[in-house]
């Protein structure tokens, strides 16, 4: 059982690290962390069943997912203000425009 | 039975986490995201961690969705790759479920030697007293990253100043 969640880890961080490589999209960028957060959170859990704190462990996902959100409301409004600049989400045109 | 619903979703989560790369469509990863997110909801309900599962239903399955819905609205890009065509896009992440099916049976095969019991026994603390007796400081970087967040939004979508 526990052998399973280490195989659903490990292939959540698989997919988001290939996702946050391969694209090129900002709002996608942003995607590819939330999946890598789902695999964080789902190691939490993990490691906190494993060990038998799953109170801890409860307490510092709390803690994983409000640190999330506040960083996807800032990066979010980062977004908005360089497609507002730029007219583009695309990250080589929008190097190609700032050069 | 339990283990049962626990794999078909750990399988479907795996799945919609795959979907939210593999759809062209933005709009449609978003919503494979909030899928896997009611999906990690029940996974972690059915795993004995109730009250963070809550947090996730709420925060990462509704707040963190709205974000994205609205920055793609202000965006006005439903299309991630508008420039490409279909066919790269799709040779850029044929590789994924490869590469996931490859070390799936490498896992499985090898099955490395996770299967431990408990290394110390579980406390009998509730969630309540460990966030406010045991990690009170925490309840502090909360607050403070909260006012960060709060103030950071309030200065990006600030009007500017006609000089």
């Amino acid at each position: 059982m526990l052998s399973t969640i280490f195989l659903i880890v490990v292939l959540l961080y698989i997919i988001g690290f290939y996702y946050l490589i391969t694209t090129k999209n900002l709002i996608r960028i942003l995607i590819a962390l939330e999946v890598l957060t789902k695999g964080l959170i789902l190691t939490l859990i993990y490691v906190g069943q494993l060990t038998g704190q799953m109170a801890t462990a409860q307490s510092m996902v709390i803690t994983l997912i409000i640190i999330e959100v506040v960083i996807m409301a800032v990066a979010a409004g980062i977004i908005v203000n360089i497609f507002n600049h730029t007219d583009s989400l695309d990250v080589r045109e929008i190097f190609r425009k700032n050069k | 039975m339990n283990n049962t619903v626990l794999y078909i979703l750990f399988g479907l989560l795996v799945f919609s986490a795959l979907l939210t790369a593999m759809i062209k469509s933005t709009m449609k990863a978003v919503i494979a995201l909030a899928v896997a997110s009611v999906i990690l909801t029940i996974i972690m309900f059915l795993m004995g961690a109730p009250l963070a599962a809550v947090f996730e239903l709420s925060v990462a399955a509704g707040l963190i969705t709205a974000i994205f819905v609205s920055t793609i609205s202000l965006t006005g890009s439903t299309n991630s790759d508008q420039t490409e065509k279909n066919k790269k896009r799709l040779s850029r992440y044929i590789y994924l479920p490869i590469i996931i099916i490859i070390v799936a049976g490498i896992i499985l095969i090898t099955k490395p030697g996770l299967d431990f019991t408990s290394v110390t026994k579980a406390t009998e603390d509730t969630v309540q007293s460990t966030i406010w007796h045991l990690r009170n400081l925490d309840i502090a970087g909360q607050i403070m990253v909260i006012l960060a967040g709060v103030f950071g939004v309030v200065i990006l979508f600030k009007e500017r100043s006609k000089n």
